[in-house]
Protein backbone atom coordinates (compact mmCIF):
# COMPACT_ATOMS: atom_id res chain seq x y z
CA UNK A 1 0.00 0.00 0.00
CA UNK A 2 1.30 3.77 -0.73
CA UNK A 3 1.56 5.97 1.95
CA UNK A 4 0.42 9.09 1.71
CA UNK A 5 3.05 11.69 2.83
CA UNK A 6 1.98 14.12 5.67
CA UNK A 7 1.90 18.13 4.32
CA UNK A 8 4.18 19.63 6.29
CA UNK A 9 3.26 22.96 5.43
CA UNK A 10 -1.35 23.15 6.18
CA UNK A 11 -1.00 26.11 3.80
CA UNK A 12 1.82 27.51 1.17
CA UNK A 13 1.14 30.81 -0.47
CA UNK A 14 3.64 31.67 -3.43
CA UNK A 15 3.83 35.43 -5.44
CA UNK A 16 0.43 36.97 -4.04
CA UNK A 17 -0.28 40.02 -6.04
CA UNK A 18 -3.68 41.50 -5.13
CA UNK A 19 -5.09 44.78 -7.15
CA UNK A 20 -7.65 46.67 -5.92
CA UNK A 21 -8.15 48.89 -9.31
CA UNK A 22 -4.95 50.66 -9.36
CA UNK A 23 -4.00 50.13 -5.67
CA UNK A 24 -2.01 46.90 -4.99
CA UNK A 25 -3.10 45.92 -1.44
CA UNK A 26 -0.17 42.48 -1.57
CA UNK A 27 2.58 42.64 -3.28
CA UNK A 28 4.25 39.35 -4.18
CA UNK A 29 3.27 36.98 -0.55
CA UNK A 30 5.22 34.32 0.18
CA UNK A 31 4.00 32.60 3.17
CA UNK A 32 4.68 28.86 4.73
CA UNK A 33 2.20 28.28 7.30
CA UNK A 34 2.73 24.60 9.11
CA UNK A 35 0.59 22.17 10.01
CA UNK A 36 -0.60 21.72 13.63
CA UNK A 37 0.94 25.37 14.97
CA UNK A 38 -0.41 28.50 15.67
CA UNK A 39 0.19 31.08 12.85
CA UNK A 40 -0.52 34.55 13.66
CA UNK A 41 -0.65 37.26 10.98
CA UNK A 42 0.16 40.58 12.69
CA UNK A 43 0.41 43.94 11.24
CA UNK A 44 -1.33 47.39 11.77
CA UNK A 45 -4.76 48.45 10.06
CA UNK A 46 -4.52 49.17 6.51
CA UNK A 47 -1.44 46.08 5.95
CA UNK A 48 -3.55 43.43 4.02
CA UNK A 49 -3.86 41.34 6.51
CA UNK A 50 -7.76 40.65 5.58
CA UNK A 51 -7.33 40.92 2.43
CA UNK A 52 -4.61 38.08 3.01
CA UNK A 53 -7.52 35.93 4.39
CA UNK A 54 -10.26 36.76 2.28
CA UNK A 55 -7.96 35.04 -0.81
CA UNK A 56 -6.95 32.50 1.67
CA UNK A 57 -10.82 31.74 2.24
CA UNK A 58 -10.91 31.75 -1.65
CA UNK A 59 -13.73 34.80 -0.54
CA UNK A 60 -11.53 37.24 -3.16
CA UNK A 61 -9.42 36.16 -5.65
CA UNK A 62 -6.10 37.45 -6.10
CA UNK A 63 -4.63 39.42 -9.10
CA UNK A 64 -1.82 36.22 -9.25
CA UNK A 65 -0.06 33.88 -7.29
CA UNK A 66 -0.89 30.79 -6.26
CA UNK A 67 -2.19 29.31 -2.70
CA UNK A 68 -2.05 25.70 -2.03
CA UNK A 69 -4.38 24.64 0.95
CA UNK A 70 -3.82 20.81 1.76
CA UNK A 71 -2.17 20.03 -1.02
CA UNK A 72 -4.88 21.45 -3.04
CA UNK A 73 -4.25 24.33 -5.14
CA UNK A 74 -7.04 26.86 -4.68
CA UNK A 75 -6.66 29.03 -8.08
CA UNK A 76 -8.56 28.27 -10.79
CA UNK A 77 -9.83 24.86 -8.42
CA UNK A 78 -13.25 23.49 -9.41
CA UNK A 79 -16.13 24.57 -6.95
CA UNK A 80 -16.68 20.96 -5.55
CA UNK A 81 -13.26 20.63 -4.94
CA UNK A 82 -13.39 24.30 -3.36
CA UNK A 83 -16.78 22.75 -1.20
CA UNK A 84 -14.67 20.16 -0.21
CA UNK A 85 -11.98 22.00 1.20
CA UNK A 86 -13.97 24.64 3.30
CA UNK A 87 -15.80 21.50 4.96
CA UNK A 88 -11.80 20.98 6.29
CA UNK A 89 -12.01 24.92 7.14
CA UNK A 90 -13.86 26.47 10.22
CA UNK A 91 -13.54 30.38 10.15
CA UNK A 92 -14.49 32.77 13.16
CA UNK A 93 -14.72 36.25 11.65
CA UNK A 94 -14.50 39.51 13.18
CA UNK A 95 -17.73 40.53 14.31
CA UNK A 96 -19.01 36.80 14.38
CA UNK A 97 -21.20 36.92 11.26
CA UNK A 98 -23.93 34.73 13.68
CA UNK A 99 -27.13 34.21 11.95
CA UNK A 100 -29.77 36.75 14.10
CA UNK A 101 -32.77 34.83 13.66
CA UNK A 102 -30.84 31.70 15.20
CA UNK A 103 -30.24 31.07 18.36
CA UNK A 104 -26.52 30.22 20.08
CA UNK A 105 -26.97 26.29 19.75
CA UNK A 106 -28.66 26.72 16.01
CA UNK A 107 -25.75 28.93 14.97
CA UNK A 108 -23.15 26.17 16.14
CA UNK A 109 -25.57 23.09 14.93
CA UNK A 110 -26.21 24.86 10.53
CA UNK A 111 -23.00 22.91 9.39
CA UNK A 112 -23.71 19.75 11.16
CA UNK A 113 -27.36 19.61 9.61
CA UNK A 114 -25.94 21.01 6.45
CA UNK A 115 -23.57 18.58 5.89
CA UNK A 116 -23.92 15.78 7.99
CA UNK A 117 -26.72 13.66 8.09
CA UNK A 118 -26.73 12.98 12.17
CA UNK A 119 -29.59 12.18 14.22
CA UNK A 120 -31.22 15.29 16.27
CA UNK A 121 -29.49 12.99 19.67
CA UNK A 122 -26.03 13.27 17.58
CA UNK A 123 -26.09 16.40 17.12
CA UNK A 124 -27.21 17.66 20.33
CA UNK A 125 -24.83 16.26 22.00
CA UNK A 126 -22.22 17.63 19.63
CA UNK A 127 -23.32 20.79 19.99
CA UNK A 128 -23.31 20.51 23.59
CA UNK A 129 -19.66 19.06 23.71
CA UNK A 130 -18.23 22.14 21.74
CA UNK A 131 -20.49 24.52 23.69
CA UNK A 132 -18.88 23.39 27.00
CA UNK A 133 -15.34 23.97 25.02
CA UNK A 134 -15.96 27.82 24.49
CA UNK A 135 -18.02 28.18 27.53
CA UNK A 136 -21.23 28.62 26.26
CA UNK A 137 -23.40 25.72 27.51
CA UNK A 138 -25.40 27.88 30.09
CA UNK A 139 -26.30 30.55 26.95
CA UNK A 140 -27.42 28.05 23.98
CA UNK A 141 -31.11 29.25 23.70
CA UNK A 142 -30.06 33.30 23.91
CA UNK A 143 -30.30 34.47 20.83
CA UNK A 144 -26.89 36.30 19.77
CA UNK A 145 -28.81 40.41 19.49
CA UNK A 146 -28.30 38.81 23.55
CA UNK A 147 -24.61 37.93 23.61
CA UNK A 148 -21.95 40.15 24.81
CA UNK A 149 -18.76 40.92 22.88
CA UNK A 150 -16.70 37.67 24.11
CA UNK A 151 -19.39 35.49 24.18
CA UNK A 152 -20.31 36.24 20.19
CA UNK A 153 -16.93 35.63 19.40
CA UNK A 154 -16.96 32.47 21.23
CA UNK A 155 -19.81 31.14 19.75
CA UNK A 156 -18.54 31.97 16.55
CA UNK A 157 -15.23 29.79 17.76
CA UNK A 158 -17.60 26.97 18.55
CA UNK A 159 -19.46 26.89 15.36
CA UNK A 160 -15.99 27.27 13.16
CA UNK A 161 -14.88 23.77 15.33
CA UNK A 162 -18.28 22.26 15.28
CA UNK A 163 -17.34 20.07 12.16
CA UNK A 164 -13.76 19.43 13.47
CA UNK A 165 -11.54 21.13 11.04
CA UNK A 166 -8.38 20.48 9.76
CA UNK A 167 -7.45 24.67 9.77
CA UNK A 168 -9.01 27.08 11.95
CA UNK A 169 -8.96 30.86 10.89
CA UNK A 170 -9.59 33.16 13.45
CA UNK A 171 -10.10 37.17 12.71
CA UNK A 172 -8.90 39.57 15.14
CA UNK A 173 -9.90 37.60 18.20
CA UNK A 174 -9.34 40.38 20.86
CA UNK A 175 -11.28 43.03 18.92
CA UNK A 176 -13.20 45.01 21.10
CA UNK A 177 -12.79 43.06 23.65
CA UNK A 178 -11.35 43.92 27.78
CA UNK A 179 -8.27 42.28 28.68
CA UNK A 180 -9.55 39.82 30.44
CA UNK A 181 -12.00 38.39 27.55
CA UNK A 182 -9.28 38.80 25.52
CA UNK A 183 -6.46 36.26 27.32
CA UNK A 184 -9.39 33.90 28.03
CA UNK A 185 -9.68 33.68 23.96
CA UNK A 186 -5.99 33.41 23.87
CA UNK A 187 -6.38 30.39 26.78
CA UNK A 188 -8.99 28.94 24.20
CA UNK A 189 -6.99 29.10 21.02
CA UNK A 190 -4.05 27.72 23.00
CA UNK A 191 -6.49 24.57 24.46
CA UNK A 192 -8.23 23.85 20.98
CA UNK A 193 -4.31 23.76 19.50
CA UNK A 194 -3.19 20.84 21.79
CA UNK A 195 -6.67 19.17 22.16
CA UNK A 196 -7.69 19.12 18.47
CA UNK A 197 -4.37 19.31 17.27
CA UNK A 198 -5.43 21.46 14.13
CA UNK A 199 -4.02 24.71 12.30
CA UNK A 200 -5.03 27.28 13.70
CA UNK A 201 -4.00 31.09 11.91
CA UNK A 202 -4.93 34.02 13.60
CA UNK A 203 -4.92 37.54 12.50
CA UNK A 204 -4.48 40.32 14.80
CA UNK A 205 -2.80 43.30 15.77
CA UNK A 206 -3.05 42.49 19.08
CA UNK A 207 0.87 42.96 20.47
CA UNK A 208 0.20 40.67 24.11
CA UNK A 209 -2.44 38.04 21.80
CA UNK A 210 0.36 37.58 19.42
CA UNK A 211 3.43 36.93 22.03
CA UNK A 212 1.48 34.62 24.06
CA UNK A 213 -0.43 32.11 21.17
CA UNK A 214 1.74 31.89 18.35
CA UNK A 215 3.96 28.99 17.22
CA UNK A 216 5.40 30.93 14.04
CA UNK A 217 4.64 34.70 13.43
CA UNK A 218 4.41 36.23 10.57
CA UNK A 219 4.65 40.09 10.82
CA UNK A 220 2.96 42.06 7.08
CA UNK A 221 3.10 45.44 5.92
CA UNK A 222 2.26 47.66 3.14
CA UNK A 223 1.08 44.36 1.54
CA UNK A 224 4.24 42.77 1.98
CA UNK A 225 5.70 40.42 4.26
CA UNK A 226 8.19 41.87 6.18
CA UNK A 227 9.60 39.03 8.83
CA UNK A 228 8.72 35.71 9.38
CA UNK A 229 9.75 33.24 12.45
CA UNK A 230 9.36 32.25 15.79
CA UNK A 231 8.16 34.94 18.43
CA UNK A 232 12.09 35.19 19.74
CA UNK A 233 12.77 35.57 16.43
CA UNK A 234 10.18 38.28 15.81
CA UNK A 235 11.17 40.55 18.76
CA UNK A 236 15.11 40.23 17.81
CA UNK A 237 14.39 41.30 14.49
CA UNK A 238 16.66 43.70 13.12
CA UNK A 239 13.84 44.87 10.64
CA UNK A 240 13.19 48.40 11.49
CA UNK A 241 9.83 48.75 10.25
CA UNK A 242 8.83 45.21 12.60
CA UNK A 243 10.95 47.15 15.15
CA UNK A 244 8.47 50.12 14.58
CA UNK A 245 5.27 48.21 14.56
CA UNK A 246 6.27 46.42 17.28
CA UNK A 247 7.31 49.62 19.73
CA UNK A 248 4.35 51.93 18.72
CA UNK A 249 2.37 49.04 19.58
CA UNK A 250 4.15 48.97 22.95
CA UNK A 251 3.60 52.85 23.36
CA UNK A 252 -0.04 52.53 22.36
CA UNK A 253 -0.85 50.18 25.36
CA UNK A 254 0.94 52.18 27.66
CA UNK A 255 -0.80 55.34 26.86
CA UNK A 256 -4.36 53.37 26.57
CA UNK A 257 -3.31 51.91 30.27
CA UNK A 258 -3.01 55.43 31.62
CA UNK A 259 -6.00 57.11 29.88
CA UNK A 260 -7.71 54.19 31.76
CA UNK A 261 -5.85 54.81 34.82
CA UNK A 262 -6.38 58.61 34.72
CA UNK A 263 -10.32 58.23 34.37
CA UNK A 264 -10.56 56.43 37.43
CA UNK A 265 -8.83 58.65 39.10
CA UNK A 266 -10.99 61.10 37.78
CA UNK A 267 -14.04 58.90 38.54
CA UNK A 268 -12.70 58.38 42.38
CA UNK A 269 -12.32 62.22 42.51
CA UNK B 1 -20.70 68.28 -21.80
CA UNK B 2 -17.88 65.77 -21.39
CA UNK B 3 -18.31 65.30 -18.17
CA UNK B 4 -22.52 64.84 -18.79
CA UNK B 5 -21.12 62.38 -21.36
CA UNK B 6 -18.80 60.50 -19.12
CA UNK B 7 -22.09 60.45 -16.23
CA UNK B 8 -24.26 58.95 -18.78
CA UNK B 9 -21.78 56.06 -19.76
CA UNK B 10 -21.21 55.71 -16.01
CA UNK B 11 -24.63 55.10 -15.89
CA UNK B 12 -25.07 53.12 -18.28
CA UNK B 13 -22.36 50.81 -17.80
CA UNK B 14 -23.64 50.46 -14.18
CA UNK B 15 -26.94 49.53 -15.27
CA UNK B 16 -25.71 46.60 -17.57
CA UNK B 17 -23.71 45.34 -15.10
CA UNK B 18 -26.59 45.77 -12.36
CA UNK B 19 -28.81 43.48 -14.91
CA UNK B 20 -26.67 41.02 -16.12
CA UNK B 21 -25.56 40.50 -12.22
CA UNK B 22 -29.53 39.99 -11.78
CA UNK B 23 -29.58 37.58 -14.93
CA UNK B 24 -26.68 35.61 -13.43
CA UNK B 25 -27.94 35.06 -9.67
CA UNK B 26 -31.53 33.75 -11.67
CA UNK B 27 -29.77 31.25 -13.40
CA UNK B 28 -27.73 30.53 -10.44
CA UNK B 29 -31.04 29.99 -8.19
CA UNK B 30 -32.59 27.73 -11.32
CA UNK B 31 -29.39 25.67 -10.91
CA UNK B 32 -29.21 25.57 -7.38
CA UNK B 33 -33.05 24.71 -7.08
CA UNK B 34 -32.15 21.57 -9.43
CA UNK B 35 -29.47 19.53 -7.01
CA UNK B 36 -30.58 18.33 -3.67
CA UNK B 37 -30.86 19.01 -0.58
CA UNK B 38 -34.61 21.02 -1.23
CA UNK B 39 -35.55 23.28 1.31
CA UNK B 40 -39.33 23.04 1.62
CA UNK B 41 -39.04 24.13 5.41
CA UNK B 42 -37.25 27.24 4.39
CA UNK B 43 -39.52 28.09 1.24
CA UNK B 44 -42.56 27.90 3.53
CA UNK B 45 -41.12 30.13 6.10
CA UNK B 46 -40.56 32.24 2.83
CA UNK B 47 -43.95 32.06 1.93
CA UNK B 48 -45.33 32.72 5.22
CA UNK B 49 -43.21 35.95 5.09
CA UNK B 50 -43.88 37.31 1.45
CA UNK B 51 -47.42 35.82 1.42
CA UNK B 52 -49.54 35.24 4.52
CA UNK B 53 -47.78 38.37 5.98
CA UNK B 54 -48.86 40.40 3.07
CA UNK B 55 -52.05 39.19 3.35
CA UNK B 56 -54.02 41.85 5.10
CA UNK B 57 -52.51 44.66 2.76
CA UNK B 58 -53.67 42.85 -0.13
CA UNK B 59 -57.07 42.75 1.47
CA UNK B 60 -57.37 45.95 2.58
CA UNK B 61 -55.72 47.76 -0.31
CA UNK B 62 -58.07 45.43 -2.54
CA UNK B 63 -61.19 46.39 -1.22
CA UNK B 64 -60.22 50.17 -1.19
CA UNK B 65 -59.51 49.80 -4.84
CA UNK B 66 -62.40 48.04 -5.68
CA UNK B 67 -64.36 50.47 -3.79
CA UNK B 68 -62.89 53.29 -6.08
CA UNK B 69 -63.32 51.83 -9.65
CA UNK B 70 -66.64 51.30 -8.18
CA UNK B 71 -67.14 54.19 -7.69
CA UNK B 72 -65.56 56.01 -10.96
CA UNK B 73 -67.21 53.39 -12.79
CA UNK B 74 -70.71 54.53 -11.75
CA UNK B 75 -70.55 58.17 -11.89
CA UNK B 76 -68.97 57.70 -15.93
CA UNK B 77 -71.69 54.88 -16.75
CA UNK B 78 -74.21 56.31 -15.30
CA UNK B 79 -73.70 59.49 -17.58
CA UNK B 80 -74.48 57.38 -20.65
CA UNK B 81 -77.00 55.75 -19.12
CA UNK B 82 -74.98 52.38 -18.74
CA UNK B 83 -74.56 51.05 -15.31
CA UNK B 84 -75.31 47.65 -16.26
CA UNK B 85 -71.94 47.41 -17.79
CA UNK B 86 -70.51 48.32 -14.51
CA UNK B 87 -69.35 44.71 -13.15
CA UNK B 88 -67.63 44.24 -16.09
CA UNK B 89 -65.77 47.12 -16.06
CA UNK B 90 -64.20 46.67 -12.65
CA UNK B 91 -63.43 43.21 -13.36
CA UNK B 92 -61.96 43.72 -16.56
CA UNK B 93 -59.83 46.45 -14.89
CA UNK B 94 -59.01 44.05 -11.72
CA UNK B 95 -58.37 40.92 -13.50
CA UNK B 96 -56.26 42.58 -16.65
CA UNK B 97 -54.36 44.94 -14.56
CA UNK B 98 -54.83 46.56 -11.32
CA UNK B 99 -55.08 42.90 -9.58
CA UNK B 100 -51.40 42.16 -10.80
CA UNK B 101 -49.77 45.21 -10.63
CA UNK B 102 -51.75 46.90 -7.35
CA UNK B 103 -50.67 43.15 -5.85
CA UNK B 104 -46.99 43.52 -6.66
CA UNK B 105 -46.54 47.03 -5.70
CA UNK B 106 -47.57 46.17 -2.16
CA UNK B 107 -45.32 43.10 -2.00
CA UNK B 108 -42.55 45.34 -2.98
CA UNK B 109 -43.17 47.80 -0.40
CA UNK B 110 -43.85 45.39 2.49
CA UNK B 111 -41.90 42.50 2.09
CA UNK B 112 -39.11 43.44 -1.29
CA UNK B 113 -37.51 45.99 0.98
CA UNK B 114 -37.31 43.71 3.99
CA UNK B 115 -35.27 41.35 1.56
CA UNK B 116 -32.88 43.60 0.66
CA UNK B 117 -32.61 45.25 3.52
CA UNK B 118 -32.51 41.97 5.42
CA UNK B 119 -29.53 40.45 2.63
CA UNK B 120 -27.72 43.10 2.53
CA UNK B 121 -27.16 43.55 6.61
CA UNK B 122 -25.67 39.74 6.32
CA UNK B 123 -23.60 40.97 3.63
CA UNK B 124 -22.18 43.82 5.65
CA UNK B 125 -21.97 41.63 8.80
CA UNK B 126 -20.33 38.64 7.10
CA UNK B 127 -23.14 36.38 7.41
CA UNK B 128 -22.73 35.93 3.42
CA UNK B 129 -18.79 34.99 3.72
CA UNK B 130 -19.70 32.62 6.82
CA UNK B 131 -22.18 30.73 4.91
CA UNK B 132 -20.07 30.30 1.92
CA UNK B 133 -17.01 29.27 4.56
CA UNK B 134 -18.99 26.64 6.13
CA UNK B 135 -19.69 24.96 2.63
CA UNK B 136 -23.28 26.05 2.42
CA UNK B 137 -23.95 28.10 -1.29
CA UNK B 138 -25.69 31.20 -0.51
CA UNK B 139 -27.34 31.11 -3.73
CA UNK B 140 -29.14 27.92 -2.29
CA UNK B 141 -30.09 28.80 1.19
CA UNK B 142 -30.66 32.52 1.16
CA UNK B 143 -32.03 33.30 -2.36
CA UNK B 144 -33.47 30.50 -3.87
CA UNK B 145 -36.49 30.27 -1.57
CA UNK B 146 -37.27 33.54 -1.37
CA UNK B 147 -37.30 33.83 -5.05
CA UNK B 148 -39.19 30.67 -4.99
CA UNK B 149 -41.90 32.24 -2.53
CA UNK B 150 -42.13 35.36 -4.54
CA UNK B 151 -43.36 33.01 -7.76
CA UNK B 152 -45.87 31.18 -5.65
CA UNK B 153 -47.38 33.84 -3.08
CA UNK B 154 -47.59 36.76 -5.46
CA UNK B 155 -50.38 34.75 -7.61
CA UNK B 156 -51.98 33.64 -4.83
CA UNK B 157 -52.16 37.27 -3.44
CA UNK B 158 -53.40 38.81 -6.76
CA UNK B 159 -56.01 36.14 -6.49
CA UNK B 160 -56.85 37.79 -3.40
CA UNK B 161 -56.60 41.21 -4.27
CA UNK B 162 -59.26 40.22 -7.51
CA UNK B 163 -61.56 38.71 -5.11
CA UNK B 164 -61.61 41.33 -2.24
CA UNK B 165 -61.72 44.18 -5.24
CA UNK B 166 -64.75 42.45 -7.05
CA UNK B 167 -66.47 42.64 -3.73
CA UNK B 168 -65.67 46.18 -2.93
CA UNK B 169 -66.81 47.25 -6.28
CA UNK B 170 -70.01 45.37 -6.46
CA UNK B 171 -70.59 47.01 -2.72
CA UNK B 172 -70.43 50.62 -4.20
CA UNK B 173 -72.36 49.68 -7.49
CA UNK B 174 -74.89 47.25 -5.43
CA UNK B 175 -74.99 48.07 -2.00
CA UNK B 176 -74.64 51.73 -2.03
CA UNK B 177 -75.83 52.81 -5.39
CA UNK B 178 -78.63 50.24 -6.00
CA UNK B 179 -77.76 48.58 -9.34
CA UNK B 180 -79.62 45.53 -10.08
CA UNK B 181 -77.62 42.48 -8.65
CA UNK B 182 -78.18 39.92 -11.62
CA UNK B 183 -77.16 43.37 -13.96
CA UNK B 184 -73.67 43.77 -11.68
CA UNK B 185 -73.12 39.60 -11.83
CA UNK B 186 -73.69 38.66 -15.28
CA UNK B 187 -72.01 41.73 -16.61
CA UNK B 188 -68.52 40.35 -14.73
CA UNK B 189 -69.70 36.42 -16.03
CA UNK B 190 -70.24 37.55 -19.54
CA UNK B 191 -67.64 40.30 -19.81
CA UNK B 192 -64.54 37.77 -18.00
CA UNK B 193 -62.71 35.44 -20.22
CA UNK B 194 -60.36 32.93 -20.26
CA UNK B 195 -57.81 34.81 -21.45
CA UNK B 196 -58.27 37.80 -19.19
CA UNK B 197 -57.98 35.62 -16.09
CA UNK B 198 -54.65 33.68 -18.09
CA UNK B 199 -53.04 37.46 -18.48
CA UNK B 200 -53.46 38.38 -14.84
CA UNK B 201 -52.08 34.88 -13.80
CA UNK B 202 -49.01 35.23 -16.35
CA UNK B 203 -48.65 38.83 -15.28
CA UNK B 204 -48.57 37.98 -11.27
CA UNK B 205 -46.20 35.45 -11.81
CA UNK B 206 -43.54 37.36 -13.83
CA UNK B 207 -44.08 40.41 -11.52
CA UNK B 208 -43.14 37.74 -8.11
CA UNK B 209 -40.12 36.72 -9.66
CA UNK B 210 -39.17 39.71 -10.63
CA UNK B 211 -39.62 42.06 -7.77
CA UNK B 212 -38.09 39.22 -5.65
CA UNK B 213 -35.28 38.22 -7.81
CA UNK B 214 -34.12 42.70 -7.94
CA UNK B 215 -34.54 42.91 -4.25
CA UNK B 216 -32.44 40.03 -3.71
CA UNK B 217 -29.75 41.00 -6.08
CA UNK B 218 -29.58 44.71 -4.67
CA UNK B 219 -29.42 43.05 -1.15
CA UNK B 220 -26.87 40.31 -1.90
CA UNK B 221 -24.27 41.92 -4.53
CA UNK B 222 -24.20 45.07 -2.23
CA UNK B 223 -20.67 44.67 -1.43
CA UNK B 224 -20.15 44.85 -5.25
CA UNK B 225 -21.57 48.59 -5.52
CA UNK B 226 -20.72 52.09 -3.77
CA UNK B 227 -23.10 51.73 -1.01
CA UNK B 228 -21.26 48.25 0.19
CA UNK B 229 -18.52 50.24 2.06
CA UNK B 230 -21.08 52.57 4.30
CA UNK B 231 -22.48 50.22 6.52
CA UNK B 232 -25.81 51.18 7.98
CA UNK B 233 -26.58 54.47 5.37
CA UNK B 234 -25.54 51.60 2.20
CA UNK B 235 -28.17 49.51 3.00
CA UNK B 236 -30.79 52.23 3.31
CA UNK B 237 -29.57 53.26 -0.28
CA UNK B 238 -29.70 49.75 -2.07
CA UNK B 239 -33.63 49.11 0.16
CA UNK B 240 -34.80 52.46 -1.48
CA UNK B 241 -33.15 51.53 -4.79
CA UNK B 242 -34.78 47.88 -4.80
CA UNK B 243 -38.10 49.27 -3.87
CA UNK B 244 -37.92 52.22 -7.19
CA UNK B 245 -36.21 49.67 -9.18
CA UNK B 246 -38.89 47.15 -8.90
CA UNK B 247 -41.73 49.46 -8.85
CA UNK B 248 -40.45 50.35 -12.11
CA UNK B 249 -39.80 47.20 -13.30
CA UNK B 250 -43.55 45.81 -12.52
CA UNK B 251 -44.82 49.02 -14.42
CA UNK B 252 -42.61 48.55 -17.44
CA UNK B 253 -42.84 44.91 -17.75
CA UNK B 254 -46.95 45.14 -17.26
CA UNK B 255 -46.92 47.30 -20.52
CA UNK B 256 -44.42 44.90 -22.47
CA UNK B 257 -46.74 41.81 -21.28
CA UNK B 258 -49.69 43.40 -22.14
CA UNK B 259 -48.31 44.49 -25.34
CA UNK B 260 -47.08 40.95 -26.36
CA UNK B 261 -50.31 38.99 -25.05
CA UNK B 262 -52.84 41.33 -26.55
Amino acid sequence: MTEIPAVENAITIRDLVVDYGTRRILDGINLDIPAGQIMVIMGGSGAGKSTLLRCILGLKKPTSGSINILGTEVNGVRARDMHALRKQMGVAFQGGALFSSMSVAENIQLPLREHTRLDETTIEIMTRIKLDMVNMLPHEHLMPAELSGGMTKRTALARAIIMDPKLLFFDEPSSGLDPSTSAELDELIIMLKNSMRMTIIVITHELDSVFKIADHIAVIGEGRILETGTPEQIRASTNLEVQDLLHRKARETVVDADAHLRRLVGEEE
Amino acid sequence: MLKKLENIGTYTLTGLEQTGRTFNLLLLVLWELARPPYRFYTIVRQIYFIGARSLSLIVISGVTIGMVLGLQFYSILERFGSVNLLGAGVALSVIRELGPVMTALMVVGRAGSAITAELGIMRITEQVDALECMAISPNKYLVAPKVIAGLISVPLLTAVFDSVALFGGYFVGVVMFGVAEGSYMNGMIDAVEWEDVRLGLVKSVIFGVLITLICCAKGFYMHLTKAGSQGAEGVSFVTTDAVVLSSIAVLFSDFLIGAIFS
